[in-house]
């Protein structure tokens, strides 16, 4: 089994993210960056899996600016077998939609013979939650999204998935499209061996032009605020007074 | 005290009880990432990653469990078998015994991290690297073969034995002997303070082995390796220390202890002259664990100073509060600066080594010790209180400014390079 996985290079998740003054996005310079938590999930799920001999080559794939190579470099880190790096100016990076990855992706699965596709379920920054989704679509490949267990059935892989209700298993045919929930695994550290022998993996240089990707925008960010600051609360006499204020703010009938 | 309790559980969202000093994810923790890290980077390519890595070892593993180890003084076992696990022991030790060869400069920043966690963690490690120096400098391929590689096959650990109670500073008047017998060198002494005692699989050793009055101290001592095993070695108990307390600290004795011809590292008589080469190495080891030390300190204090409210102002809106945690760091960053820059003169053998390295040293450890205290009196009450991560930190500093050469003898280092240079 031949995997892609899909990487993205984020703000990591314990930074204080701030607004920037225009108001179209936050603050990025000089803030500290990591690999989207749910991707390196999808990661150590393919990587496993070919620990376990079930798949032959990991390939990890990100589409954004030249420091996505980082992001790439922990992926080869971490047991990707080789890296691909879609890359666009910074400006570029940040106008790139779901859409436009899902186009990338699939085109390189589907050109050079993939047999699953693994993403994170969501990127923290945008939380989209659409480019696992997009892929299987354009690729007309089935797709199991929120894994929180996998297992490969033959020519097939039987996935566990977290929805609303409970806990959803399907099966799903190869070739196929996986995105990664939270309990999936715990992601391994990068060795340090690993990380020097990380240095004489291939990384492959592609341009949305090589791939045929027309990066027009689908949406327009109009405005990005933060939320309204948390205001006190106060404390009531007896559960009756509760109910009444409860009330009073519309929170119950 | 009910003032302080009532304190404690308005603050209990990120003071999390005794052996979670600070949430691993915390916000302060990470903050302090943003240190131009590219200033200090040594080769692009993997110093990010190799940081990246010793960082969440240390905040995923160490930093929950110090308090705890610190508490008990057991040694931390498992933390040292995850860092060995993930190549974080043995750094700079040469590819061809399995180890990294990474610089010195890299090497340092790694410590920095461990410091962070745990300095006693942190000086178990670097003593069980410093052992290995000599060998590295003078070793013969025998004992090179023997004693290095196994190091990075299996988290074991070796110990520097050195020191002595009446030989501490003052080295040369050490009086353990290696006299020759029989075609064999036997060893008859004991050495303190020496840390990994009680685990270590094999002890550099060092050792008079010129008994003529007045033989020169350049000439009078020997280096060798010892195994743990060998018979007539004694372990005395494990100190109870101020602070780094999981370190394994003990005196050994050495009674009629057989060490073969082999065994002696170099030539008979270089010993002296390996032990302060070994020294240089390690003080920007020690500078850097001091760096982290102070980042720890001056993320505890910022952290609390922006969410502890005293007249209606956080902490950090009164200047007696601001000023300090300038000061902290302003020292922490001079002290990283002079650790990177003694690490790389040392790295590259440069002949000003000495004088760089005692300036690291000694900068990095007294204002760690500084940075610790002011770090409690930000925290008030809460600061002299076990249940808040500082008061472990003025403890474990102190060390910095006694082991790996006092803070007197780097001043005595510097002065005597800087005096010739006048004269």
């Amino acid at each position: 089994m031949k995997v892609l996985v899909g990487v993205k290079r984020v703000v990591d998740y314990a930074v204080k993210v701030r607004v920037r003054p225009d108001k179209k996005g936050v603050i990025t310079d000089n803030v500290q960056h990591s690999m989207n938590p749910f991707d390196e999930i999808a990661l150590e799920e393919a990587v496993k899996l070919k620990e376990a001999k079930k798949a032959k080559e990991i390939v990890a794939v990100s589409f954004g600016p030249a420091k996505a190579q980082e992001t790439l470099r922990t992926a080869l880190a971490k047991g990707a077998d080789k890296a691909i790096h879609i890359e666009v100016d910074a400006k570029t990076a940040e106008k790139l939609e779901p859409f436009h990855v899902a186009k990338a992706l699939a085109k390189i699965a589907k050109d050079d013979n993939y047999d699953a596709v693994f993403v994170g379920k969501q990127a923290i920054d945008d939380d989209a939650n659409q480019t696992g989704q997009l892929i299987a679509g354009f690729l007309n490949w089935p797709q199991a999204t929120f894994a929180s267990k996998v297992e490969v059935d033959g020519k097939a892989l039987k996935v566990t998935r977290e929805i609303d209700g409970g806990l959803d298993t399907v099966k799903v045919n190869l070739p196929a499209v996986l995105s990664a929930d939270l309990r999936l695994n715990e992601p391994r550290y990068a060795t340090l061996p690993n990380i020097m022998k990380a240095k004489k993996k291939p990384l492959e240089k592609k341009t949305p032009k090589d791939l045929g990707i027309d990066l027009t925008s689908q949406t327009e960010v109009l405005e990005v605020s933060e939320p309204p600051a948390r205001t006190g609360g106060e404390f009531v006499e007896d559960v009756n007074a509760l109910l009444a204020k409860l009330r009073e703010k519309g929170a119950i009938p | 005290m009910h003032l302080l309790k009532s304190s404690i559980h308005r603050f209990n969202t990120f003071l999390v009880a005794k052996s979670k000093l600070l949430p691993p994810t915390s916000h302060s923790t990470r903050s302090s990432h943003n240190y131009a890290e590219s200033f200090y980077a040594t080769d692009d390519n993997e110093y990010d990653l190799f940081i990246e890595t010793a960082r969440k070892f240390v905040l995923d593993e160490v930093v929950p469990k110090a308090g705890h180890y610190d508490e008990t003084g057991e040694y931390p076992w498992e933390l040292v078998r995850k860092a060995h696990e993930l190549g974080l022991m043995n750094t700079d030790t040469p590819e061809e015994y399995g180890g990294l060869e990474l610089p010195l400069p890299t090497k340092a920043r790694l410590y920095e991290e461990f410091g962070y966690g745990c300095t006693g963690l942190g000086t178990s490690l670097m003593v069980n690297e410093l052992a290995q120096i000599p060998l590295r400098l003078a070793g013969s391929t025998y004992l090179r073969d023997k004693y290095i590689r196994k190091m990075t096959e299996s988290p074991i650990l070796a110990s520097y034995a050195v020191t002595e109670a009446n030989a501490g500073s003052d080295l040369a008047n050490l009086k353990t002997r290696a006299e020759l017998r029989m075609g064999h060198f036997v060893l008859n002494g004991s050495k303190v303070w020496i840390t990994n005692g009680g685990i270590a699989d094999w002890f550099f050793v060092l050792a008079r082995t010129d008994f003529q009055m007045n033989a020169p101290r350049s000439t009078a001592f020997s280096g060798f390796i010892v195994d743990a095993s060998t018979a007539g070695i004694t372990v005395g108990k494990k100190e109870q220390n101020m602070g780094q307390r999981c370190s394994d600290t003990r005196t050994i004795h050495f009674d009629n202890v057989i060490v073969p011809l082999e065994n002696v590292v170099g030539e008979p008589g270089d010993g002296f002259k390996l032990a302060m080469r070994s020294f240089d190495r390690t003080r920007p080891i020690v500078a850097a664990m001091a760096c982290g030390l102070s980042r720890r300190a001056l993320d505890a204090a910022t952290t609390y100073a922006t969410q502890r409210k005293t007249f209606g102002r956080p902490l950090t809106d009164h200047q007696g509060i601001s000023f300090k945690l300038a000061n902290m760091a302003m020292n922490l960053e001079l002290s990283r600066l002079a650790m990177t820059k003694a690490a790389t003169i040392v790295e590259e053998n440069g002949k000003d080594a000495a004088y760089f390295s005692s300036i690291a040293k000694c900068f990095a450890a007294d204002t760690a010790v500084r940075a610790a205290s002011d770090a409690i009196q930000v925290f008030g009450g809460n600061g002299f209180n076990k249940e808040y991560p500082v008061e472990k930190l003025l403890r474990d500093a102190k060390l910095l400014q006694i082991y790996g050469g006092t803070s007197e003898i780097q001043k005595l280092v510097v002065s005597r390079r800087l005096v010739a240079r006048y004269v």
